[in-house]
């Protein structure tokens, strides 16, 4: 498939108060190339909460969105420490952020179950001590 | 229910000065977990919350809700309003809790889902 658009953002772990730069990014770049509606709603509340997962849980990571003709990819990849559990991961109310997190109001266990739910395509991988990839496919028409 | 309504509705003043009034609030929700809220968040909505730390108004912006209301006369620090400023956020502070804010909106016919 044809590349439209390409661009990369880095997460930075525990930095609370850049968290959702890249999604409001994401957001305003897809809004310019005519994207919007429900479509635009789901590409910015998943990308809110992979770009947060990062934030939570990751030692930091980078988020990057890919425009297709008629699609957006978002791909979520981090360095460590990976996902133990990942069938735990998905279930919704499940969560292990910690205490800085849910005092702030994160950590229902809702980002993984929410991610694919919003989105029309959802992947992920994870390994122990290497990493976690997560890849959403939004359709665009 | 337009939001410069809902402020005269609940005796709120908005924070963030410039931002229009004018957007249409569709349906109303209460909730203080940011998580849950994502999850729940939908367009022209009038959230109600005690939170008030920068990730409210990225949460409020990326689901397109109408404005956030903050109950019982609570603030947000301004370099969160600066934010809500340039998302174009609405912040309402009402002097009514979260409870009586909610009632209200209900009574006025505002349901839950858009």
């Amino acid at each position: 498939m044809e590349e439209l658009f390409r661009i990369s953002y880095p997460v930075a772990a525990a930095d609370y108060t850049s968290a959702g730069k890249a999604s409001t990014d994401i957001k305003r770049r897809l809004k310019q190339l005519g994207v919007s509606g429900d479509v635009l709603r789901r590409v910015a509340v998943a990308s809110y909460e992979v770009e947060l997962n990062l934030v939570i849980h990751s030692l930091g990571g980078e988020l990057t969105l890919t425009v297709f003709p008629d699609a957006a990819q978002l791909v979520s990849a981090d360095v460590g420490p990976g996902i133990p559990d990942l069938e735990m991961a998905m279930r919704e109310g499940y969560s292990t952020a910690n205490d800085e997190a849910r005092s702030l109001g994160f950590g229902a266990g809702m980002g993984l179950p929410n991610m694919k739910r919003n989105a029309d395509e959802f992947s992920i991988t994870s390994e122990k001590g290497v990493g976690t990839t997560i890849t959403m496919l939004f359709r665009l028409q | 229910m337009k939001v410069s309504e809902l402020a005269a509705l609940i005796d709120a003043r908005s924070l963030t000065e410039g931002v229009s009034e004018d957007r249409e609030i569709l349906c109303g929700y209460v909730c203080d977990l940011l998580s849950w809220v994502m999850a729940h968040g939908e367009e022209g909505m009038a959230w109600v919350t005690v939170q008030t730390h920068l990730n409210v108004i990225a949460v409020a912006a990326l689901a397109e809700m109408a404005c956030v209301v903050l109950p019982e006369g609570i603030t947000m620090e301004q370099d969160v309003l600066d934010k809500a400023i340039a998302e174009e956020m609405c912040v309402l502070t009402s002097p009514l809790t979260a409870y009586e804010i909610c009632g209200r909106l209900a009574a006025q016919g505002i349901p839950a889902h858009g």
